[in-house]
C-alpha cells in the first residue's frame, strides 16, 4: 500500500494537471486531505485510491486499450487550495 | 507531460544493490527537489512496464540522476540495475509531483527522515540546499541496514557538520566496530531525539517503505508537530 | 515506439497453448493483487452465509464449514491482468454442497466479502461443479494475502470473480454489478472469449 505520490503521473495524465496537492473530501466520512496522502493500491486490475480514515474507494483508475478512465464517485469535493480550482 | 528519450551517460554503483543512472534529457524543463519521473520500458513484443523513480540530482545539477534499488523480484529494477548500459536510451516523463517538494523559499528548519531508498529525494533536497548556499538548518535521520547499504555515504558524511547540516544514520542490522551512532529501527524515541521541537516549526519530509513512513509520521504528530508540515512519500513494489 | 534494448519483462513459462486463453502468459509466480487492505478476521467470528432469494437463509461457522465434505482440486487460473497459472491446487467445499436443496427463483449471485469487495455471477456459473469456497492452497491454509481464511474459487472465469475473503453469497433475481464490474470490467468475464472490459 502506497500513497498518492505513486500515481502522480497517472493523475496528471487523467486530470490534465498536477494533482498531489489537490484536496479531496471523502464522500463516505467527510475526511479531507491532499491526494498525495491517500492510501493507494496499485497492484490490482485497476488503481484504487482509498480514504485513510474510512477505506472508502475515493477514486478508481482503470486502463483500457491505453486510455485511463477515472471514476471519482467516492469524492464529494475536489479542490486545489492554492488556486481554488474545483473539479 | 510527454514521454521523452533520455540518454544514459554514466552508471555509478552506489551500494551492492543500488545504482545511480546519470542521464541527459533533451529540452529538460528543470525540476524541483523531491520530484520524480516515470520510467517506461518496452519489450520487442510491445509489452510495457512502468515505474516511478525519485530524482536524485538537484535542480542546479547539469545532469539528471536517478538512483534505483534492485528489488528481488523487480522486473524493471533488475533491468535498470544490471542490464542498462552507457549509451542506452531510457523513456521517461516528468518531472512529476507538487506535494513532496522542498525548495529554499519554503524555509525551515528542515527535518528529513529517510529509510532505505527513501533517501533519494531527500538527497536532492540537500544538494539543492547547498547549491543555493541556503542557511536553512537541516537534520537528516537516515535508516539503513548497514553502513555498506547507506546510499551516498561519502557525500552525506562530508555534508555532516557543514554549515547547519546534521546527518545521523541508524544502522539497523549491522554496525561497524566502534560505532556509537544509532543502531535500531526507527521508533518514537529516536524521532523525538532527532527532531526539532514543535515550537521550532520544522518542515518534515519522510520517505521510505510504508511501515517506516507511518512510524515516523505518527511519531512526529504524537510529539505535537503540525500534520500540515509533515510531508510523506511511501515507497514500495508496484509491479504485479 | 521506443524499444528498450535488452528488456524482456517477466519470465514466461512455456505451456500447452490449448491451456492458455487469448492474451494471457503463464507464470510460475502467484502475484498478489488487491483493491484494498487485507482484512483480518478471527475464525471464531467467521461465517459463510447464503441469503437473499432463498426460503431459509443458511450460515456456517468455521467449525461447521470444516465439517462439510471437502474436495481437493487442481485447476488453471486466469487473471485479467494477463497472467495465468496452471495446475494450482486448492482445498475447499463445493458450492453445490453449500447450495444443496436451496429453493430459489434467483438467477444471479452477488458474492460479498470482508473489506467490502463484491463480485456478481450467474447462479448457474457457481453450480455444476464449477465453483468452490476454498480455504487451502498448495497444501497449506490459504494465506490472508491470497484471500484467507477463505475465498470463492471460480476458475472458468477471470480470477477477479474468485472473490477473496468471501463471507457469503446473496441470491438475487436482478443482476447487481460487483466492485470491478461497476468500474468497467466485463459483467461475465470469460477468459476464452477475452471478456475483460464491459462491451468486449
Amino acid at each position: 500500500m502506497l500513497d498518492g505520490n505513486a500515481i502522480a503521473g497517472t493523475m496528471t495524465e487523467v486530470f490534465g494537471a498536477e494533482m498531489t496537492l489537490v484536496v479531496a473530501t471523502c464522500a463516505g466520512c467527510g475526511a479531507q486531505g491532499p491526494l498525495a496522502e491517500t492510501a493507494v493500491y496499485v497492484s490490482a486490475p485497476g488503481i484504487v485510491v482509498r480514504c485513510r480514515s474510512c477505506d472508502t474507494a475515493l477514486m478508481v483508475v482503470v486502463e483500457r486499450d491505453g486510455v485511463c478512465c477515472v471514476d471519482v464517485r467516492g469524492i464529494a469535493d475536489l479542490r486545489e487550495p492554492a488556486s481554488g480550482r474545483r473539479w | 507531460m510527454n514521454w521523452r528519450l533520455a540518454t544514459v551517460v554514466e552508471l555509478i554503483g552506489e551500494t551492492d544493490r543500488t545504482t545511480s543512472i546519470v542521464l541527459t534529457v533533451p529540452d529538460w524543463p528543470g525540476h524541483r527537489a523531491g520530484q520524480h519521473v516515470d520510467v517506461r520500458l518496452t519489450a520487442e513484443d510491445g509489452y510495457q512496464a512502468q515505474r516511478s523513480y525519485s530524482i536524485a540530482s538537484a535542480p542546479e545539477d547539469d545532469v539528471l540522476v536517478l538512483t534505483v534499488e534492485r528489488l528481488d523480484d523487480g522486473e524493471v529494477s533488475s533491468y535498470l540495475v544490471g542490464e542498462l548500459r552507457q549509451g542506452d536510451e531510457l523513456e521517461l516523463r516528468g518531472p512529476i509531483g507538487g506535494y513532496f517538494v522542498w525548495e529554499e523559499a519554503l524555509g525551515g528548519p528542515l527535518l528529513l527522515v529517510g529509510g532505505g531508498s527513501g533517501i533519494v529525494p531527500l538527497r536532492a533536497m540537500i544538494r539543492h540546499r547547498f547549491a543555493r548556499r541556503s542557511a536553512v538548518p537541516v537534520r537528516l535521520l537516515y535508516s539503513a541496514r548497514s553502513l555498506d547499504e547507506v546510499i551516498y555515504r561519502e557525500e552525506l558524511l562530508a555534508a555532516d557538520g557543514r554549515g547547519g547540516v546534521d546527518v545521523r544514520f541508524t544502522l539497523t542490522r549491522e554496525q561497524p566496530d566502534g560505532w556509537n551512532g544509532y543502531d535500531r529501527r526507527i521508533d518514537g524515541d529516536l524521532i523525538a531525539e532527532v527532531a526539532w521541537t514543535p515550537a521550532e516549526r520544522p518542515i518534515a519530509y519522510v520517505c521510505g517503505p510504508t511501515a517506516f513512513v507511518e512510524v515516523a509520521a505518527d511519531a512526529l504528530v504524537s510529539l505535537g508537530h503540525q500534520a500540515g508540515r509533515i510531508r510523506t512519500e511511501r515507497f514500495g513494489p508496484t509491479g504485479r | 515506439m521506443h524499444i528498450s534494448r535488452g528488456f524482456h519483462g517477466r519470465h514466461r513459462e512455456q505451456a500447452d497453448a490449448a491451456r492458455v486463453p487469448p492474451g494471457q502468459y503463464v507464470t510460475s509466480d502467484f502475484p498478489v493483487l488487491s483493491a484494498g487492505p487485507t482484512p483480518r478476521v478471527s475464525l471464531d467470528e467467521w461465517t459463510f452465509s447464503i441469503r437473499g432469494q432463498v426460503d431459509e437463509p443458511r450460515s456456517w461457522s468455521w467449525d461447521e464449514f470444516q465439517a462439510l465434505p471437502r474436495e481437493d482440486i487442481t485447476v488453471d487460473i486466469h487473471c485479467v491482468t494477463k497472467w495465468s497459472k496452471l495446475d494450482t491446487g486448492w482445498a475447499g467445499v463445493s458450492m453445490d454442497t453449500l447450495l444443496a436443496g436451496v429453493e430459489t427463483a434467483a438467477e444471479h449471485v452477488l458474492a460479498f466479502c470482508d473489506g467490502g469487495y463484491t463480485t456478481n455471477l450467474p447462479l448457474e456459473d457457481v453450480t455444476g461443479g464449477r465453483a468452490w469456497v476454498a480455504f487451502g492452497y498448495d497444501g497449506d491454509p490459504l494465506d490472508p494475502e491470497h484471500g484467507g481464511p477463505a475465498r470463492l474459487l471460480v476458475p472458468h472465469l477471470y480470477f477477479w470473480k474468485s472473490a477473496k475473503w468471501v463471507r457469503g453469497i446473496d441470491l438475487r433475481v436482478d443482476d447487481e454489478p460487483g466492485f470491478w464490474e461497476g468500474y468497467g470490467y466485463h459483467n461475465y468475464g470469460d477468459p476464452w472469449r477475452e471478456q475483460r472490459y464491459a462491451g468486449d
